[in-house]
């Protein structure tokens, strides 16, 4: 660090970084992308293992035997419940007593802030039904969650019957040293979220819900069983929970593992492991599905059941049988098997699942990029805002080049100090611009009433529509802004706010990273290169149109079309822009429901900061 | 009649031993705050009670049988001392015997109860050094620490109330003990530190791990079970394990003590892969002084070894709902153990009157009655001291047989549970609930909980609720935590409305542990123990309404209170709670790269904010320094 306290190498290190400033921007802009996308590379990435001792050496027996009798309760199931039409409450509570568990039910109620058009949903009344087995000879002190969803319709049938099975199967082994909890929940999420908060006894999002009766003690891992058919394909692993969060890792490899052993096709966002790495194929396999589990991730909303569990550090996971018209078929009996297998693991657990990573990117199921590879690409993103903020900082303390005229030189200063911006003028747009995005948190739920009432137009469609008005409405702020300044801005003043925004987005951003990298990289990605070029000087139009092109709502929308073309699935545009507008309205409502975090970040923190680069953009 | 014939001894016993059991819970008349007297009075006349309804309910003529019975007992043991009066023969008595109840759900409970009697006095000072039939490592332990009273219990499982109903001795998961010394003990903490370690080694457990941190003295929630009068809680110490593991090796110095160890009389039953291929096992020791006779002249010492199991009808049943004495614990059973007095076998057929729960062969004529936990129960007997017992194949293999199906869950009078809420490492939420399913009776019980430091306990937060409002306890006894020192200790008496749920919550910070306090398994989580939850319960005999029918109309008018409570602990389950645990897989890592963050980030900003920058003046050429050396000389000054 002789380098920094060295005057003249410091001017020298600065001089280069303000010369060089823009080429090296770009370079890190493309080094960062560059090095993303090599992440999915396999040479690049490690090899999944094992990391948790109590789940490795000791293999396990499976011995269930009786998935044909499984599916057949699902069956009894389906008519129970399309003769009661929802959830056959009485039925399960019978069926389970019968098997030996002790049942409890916990009936909830929540009415959503608007309704939920997606899944056809407003005032949600539902009853979740719980077995305990009970472990011989323990303490009630730990417990495993098996859960299956009762959704209306003929799906998961199979799941709940499967279910039942293993609930039957289990009870009567004597190996068991945590309690196991059998789960049926009603409204998928939303049962899934009174349960947890009735056994953990809060209340996050406001919910009715009943208090439970009996408890395991502290949950050591949760598996979520979606099965819609007799016979599948292949298992699908589904990790991504709330606001990004992603179970230990162990818990994939465990699943990986018994796939393996059992010989069952294992896949994780639906895609099937290559083993052509070298082809340029097999990369953009690879690519897929690693970008696949970025959107998901990023979008922080829950993709299964399980993404509630993790709030509570519980180690959960989706579990998804998947049909296709592939030959080879998986039964119930072996699916009952890889379950068993990997619930006599993580009973072996001594302690919760910890050894592992919690932080990763899977472009395979038997590949991961760890937290120490990846986030090299965010920094080369994050370092930009850095180099130009030094650059602004270097810009505002080199005095202003003296000339010849000693008085023109004193004058000029004097000017320089008489209009050196003041706090007001840094601090205007910062309150103006968080107070809309204010605005924009608040308003789409309190004024969908009004708007019902004036425009012809559904709640949902009032929440989503208001919300993009606000944050058009936000656009004409620079006019807002410099009407309640006094006087004009200056130079100095844009280049105070530029730093000032610089600085916060760089936070911001890092923060974001930090705890959900797939958003704070995408992000990253679009408002970077907006932070990093904008400023008064530049052509306006052409300028005005980029900046709304990388704001956070187009990125949104890109993401959009973008996660449909990785699925597989393109859509229209007119599809592709309905789609938008519902994903708006789920990511409020999962903000509402679950508490997912996504949301109010966009509006209050990550909305307003780039406004602050559109107000540079019109500084006068 | 003949049913009822031989069925007095068996039922005198039974009545002792739960009388003594309950008196003693009641001993303690100089109870230090007045708000317990009326709970702690009340066993005593609840075992009186226990004596009379089980005399009345016997009907005339076998009221006439009792008294020529009891007559007959006394006589006895008036003659016994004339008779051995020359030869000085030790006063020892072992009796043995096990209860089984066929549960409701299904499942099976077997109560093992060995007792042995022993008229001496460690506390002389006369060295005890003859022993016969009382273990000498306890023996020295009494005399050596000078124990009054000592309960150690080890229980691997929690008793499931709400199917099994109430257990004939309660006991919490893990290791409890409870010792009241002698008041001549001057320095009560060392004698304790010293007695745990050496019971630690009579019983292969890790009771060495009690030290400070987990003892504690409740003010009311233990009290004697012996006789004696001291009830200075100054004397008495309470701790429990709740982590502790009870195995094998604990079961099998549990057996050395007994006199005939486990080679005859129930204790060959004892065998520990059946014992631990079940759902719920405890095993204890009570050691406590009682009296020899009715007049309570001499007292004696006990030593009463239980072990509880519950066999599970799912785990064990191959599709058979039947139970036998070989398929619970492969033995049958041959001969009485030759030492005890008395070797009995009962079997609970409350439910079962006229056989339609069960089946139970070989029959028996032998019938007896007992009040247990409030309720009167009808049990068969089958005494191994007779040679009869054992019929014809000289063994004895009792068949229970189910024939109805599983039954609902119970509603117990008196239960309780506990869970830790909230999420997050940094604060919690005890809640304990607490259920009284009388429909018209409140009653109070004593709350103890004793939580480890590493939780601080937010004592502002405490709230009691019943039915929506607030329930203010009439006593609280509250000592605060010291960091690595004590534990809480928090006891409250609390009375429960009838019908009602009350709920008790007490927020809690999780402390940071120094790392060297961390177990090596961190992330499993750190233990507290049960809360002990005792009271008096309304008795069930009470609420029955056709109890008419057993008795005459002239007792059973006035809803006598002394024959409506009888005394129940509870215990909750532990909790496991989560630490804020630093990442200890790799300490190497964390350790490189802090040090290079200090080093290099720390370094170089101190470094930068320190220094003092000026600006070098360039150093003059030779020639010039040269010149200037010149001009020195010549006092002209410098260039």
């Amino acid at each position: 660090m002789g380098l920094l306290s060295d005057p003249n190498r410091r001017r020298a290190l600065i001089n280069l970084l303000t010369r060089l400033n823009a080429p090296i921007c770009v370079v890190c802009y493309m080094a960062g992308v560059a090095w993303f996308m090599g992440l999915a590379f396999e040479p690049f990435t490690l090899r999944t293992y094992m990391s948790e001792n109590a789940m490795g050496s000791t293999m396990v027996e499976e011995r269930f035997p009786s998935g044909e009798r499984a599916v057949a309760t699902g069956r009894e199931f389906a008519a129970h419940k399309k003769k009661v039409s929802g959830m056959p409450v009485e039925w399960l509570v019978k069926t389970m007593q019968a098997r030996g568990l002790e049942v409890y039910t916990q009936r909830f109620s929540r009415t959503l802030p608007f309704p939920d058009e997606n899944k056809e949903r407003y005032m949600v009344k539902g009853t979740n039904v719980y077995g305990i087995l009970r472990a011989p000879r323990a303490p009630r002190t730990e417990a495993l969650v098996l859960s299956a969803p009762c959704t209306p319709g003929d799906n998961n049938n199979q799941a709940v019957g499967l279910l039942l099975g293993l609930a039957q199967y289990f009870r009567n082994q004597i190996y068991w040293a945590k309690d196991i909890i059998f789960l049926v929940n009603d409204h998928d999420l939303i049962g899934m979220q009174a349960w947890l908060e009735g056994y953990h006894h809060t209340n996050t999002t406001g919910m009715d819900w009943s208090p439970l009766q009996g408890r395991g003690g502290s949950i050591q891992a949760a598996l979520s069983l979606e099965l819609s058919s007799d016979v599948v394909t292949s298992m699908d692993l589904v990790l991504e929970g709330l606001n990004g969060q992603l179970p230990n890792l162990d818990l994939a490899n465990l699943f990986y593992a018994f796939c393996q052993k059992i010989g069952v096709l294992c896949t994780i966002q639906g895609k099937l492991q290559r083993n052509d790495w070298d082809s340029v194929s097999g990369y953009s396999h690879a690519v897929q599905t690693m970008m696949l589990m970025v959107m998901k991730q990023a979008s922080g909303r829950p993709w299964g059941d399980h993404g509630l569990f993790l709030r509570y550090h519980i180690e959960a996971a989706t579990i998804k049988g998947i049909n296709s018209f592939r030959q080879y078929k998986t039964d119930a009996t072996t699916i009952g098997r890889l379950l068993e297998g990997m619930y006599r693991k993580l009973n072996n657990l001594l302690e919760r699942l910890h050894q592992s990573y919690f932080f990763y990117l899977m472009p395979s199921l038997s590949h991961f990029v760890s937290i120490g590879y990846y986030m090299p690409a965010f920094g080369l993103l994050a370092v930009i805002l850095l180099l130009r903020a030094l650059d602004l900082w270097v810009q505002l303390a080199t005095p202003p080049p003296t000339t010849e005229d000693g008085i023109a030189d004193i004058e000029q200063v004097r000017h320089a100090h008489s209009s050196s911006p003041g706090v007001l003028s840094v601090l205007t747009p910062l309150v103006i611009s968080h107070l809309t995005g204010a605005a924009l948190y608040m308003l789409p739920i309190r004024f969908q009433e009004m708007a019902v009432e004036h425009f012809p137009v559904s709640e949902t469609e009032a929440v989503v529509l208001t919300a993009i008005a606000v944050y058009t409405a936000g656009l004409a702020l620079p006019h807002n802004t410099h009407r309640l300044l006094s006087g004009e801005g200056t130079e100095q003043g844009w280049r105070v706010l530029k730093l000032v925004a610089l600085l916060y987005l760089a936070v911001l951003l890092g923060c974001t990273a930090l705890i959900n990298f797939s958003l704070g990289f995408i992000l990253a990605l679009t408002l970077v290169p907006a932070a990093a070029f904008v400023t008064p000087h530049v052509p306006k139009v052409l300028s005005a149109f980029v900046l709304v092109i990388l704001s956070p709502a187009c990125t949104l929308l890109f993401s959009v079309f973008f996660f449909q073309e990785l699925q597989e699935m393109p859509v229209s545009f007119l599809d592709g822009w309905l789609l938008y507008l519902s994903v708006i309205s789920q990511g409020i409502l999962d903000h509402f429901l679950y508490g997912s975090l996504v949301y109010p970040l966009i509006a209050l923190l990550v909305y307003p900061c780039w406004l602050l680069f559109w107000n540079i953009l019109f500084w006068k | 009649m003949a049913a009822h014939r031989c069925c007095f001894p068996v039922w005198l016993f039974i009545l002792c031993s739960f009388s003594l059991f309950i008196i003693a819970g009641s001993q303690e008349t100089t109870v230090a705050p007045e708000q317990h007297a009326s709970v702690l009075d009340n066993p005593q006349t609840a075992a009186e009670t226990a004596e009379q309804t089980a005399g009345e309910s016997g009907g005339v003529e076998e009221r006439r049988w009792e008294g020529t019975e009891v007559r007959d007992a006394a006589a006895q043991k008036q003659a016994e001392p004339a008779v051995l009066q020359p030869t000085p023969q030790p006063k020892d008595d072992f009796q043995e015997e096990l209860v089984v109840r066929p549960l409701h759900s299904g499942d099976i409970y077997a109560s093992f109860q060995f007792r042995t009697l022993w008229e001496t006095d460690f506390m002389r000072g006369n060295k005890v050094s003859h022993y016969r039939l009382f273990p000498k490592s306890l023996g020295q332990v009494i005399s050596k620490f000078s124990v009054r009273e000592l309960h150690i219990s080890f229980t691997q499982g929690y008793w499931r109330t709400m199917q099994w109903g109430q257990p004939y001795l309660p006991s919490p998961p893990g290791a409890e003990l409870w010792v009241w010394f002698q008041d001549s003990v001057t320095d009560v903490d060392a004698t304790w530190k010293e007695l745990t370690n050496v019971l630690s080694g009579i019983f292969c457990a890790s009771l060495n791990f009690i030290d400070s941190t987990n003892t504690v003295q409740p003010s009311a929630s233990f009290k004697p079970l012996g006789i004696g009068n001291v009830t200075d809680h100054r004397f008495l110490r309470y701790a429990t394990l709740p982590r502790e593991i009870v195995c094998t090796e604990n079961l099998t110095p549990w057996k050395k003590l007994l006199p005939c160890g486990s080679k005859a009389g129930l204790a060959v039953l004892l065998k520990s892969e059946k014992l631990f291929h079940s759902s719920f096992h405890s095993q204890a020791v009570h050691i406590r002084p009682v009296c020899q006779d009715w007049q309570c002249k001499t007292t004696s010492w006990e030593l009463r070894q239980t072990l509880n199991v519950v066999f599970d009808l799912h785990n064990s049943g191959q599709g058979k709902r039947e139970w036998s004495l070989f398929k619970m614990f492969s033995r049958t059973l041959t001969e009485a153990c030759p030492l005890a007095s008395s070797s009995k076998i009962y079997i609970d057929i409350t439910d079962n009157p006229e056989g339609e729960q069960f089946e139970l062969s070989p029959a028996t004529s032998l019938l007896s009655q007992a009040m247990v936990l409030g309720d009167r129960r009808t049990f068969s007997v089958y005494d191994l001291t007779q040679q009869d017992t054992f019929g014809s194949v000289r063994s004895l293999n009792l068949l229970i047989r189910w024939k109805s199906t599983e039954g609902d869950m119970l509603r117990p009078l008196l239960h309780a549970e506990r869970y830790v809420a909230g999420y997050g490492l940094q604060t919690g939420e005890i809640h304990t609930l607490m259920y009284n399913h009388h429909p018209y009776r409140s009653f109070p019980v004593l709350l103890l909980d004793s939580v480890p430091w590493y939780l601080r306990l937010y004592i502002h937060t405490l709230t009691v609720t019943s039915k929506g409002k607030d329930n203010k306890p009439s006593y609280i006894h509250y000592q605060p935590s010291k960091d690595r020192v004590r534990p809480h200790l928090l006891e409250m008496l609390v009375q429960l409305p009838p019908n009602s749920v009350t709920e008790v919550t007490v927020q809690f910070e999780r402390a940071l542990l120094k790392w060297t306090e961390y177990t090596p398994d961190p992330n499993h989580g750190f233990y507290v123990g049960s809360s002990v939850i005792s009271s008096l319960v309304p008795s069930t005999v009470a609420m029955d309404t056709n109890s008419t029918r057993e008795r005459p109309l002239f007792s059973s008018f006035f809803p006598c209170k002394e024959e409506s409570s009888y005394f129940v602990r509870v215990y909750t389950e532990p909790l496991l709670v989560n630490l804020p645990t630093p990442d200890f897989s790799m300490p190497y890592n964390v350790i490189c790269l802090t040090c290079t963050v200090v080093a290099v980030g720390y370094g170089s900003l101190y470094n930068l904010l320190t220094r003092s920058f000026q600006i070098e003046e360039p150093s003059p050429g030779l020639a010039k320094r040269i010149a200037n050396v010149i001009r020195k000389m010549r006092g002209v000054p410098p260039l």
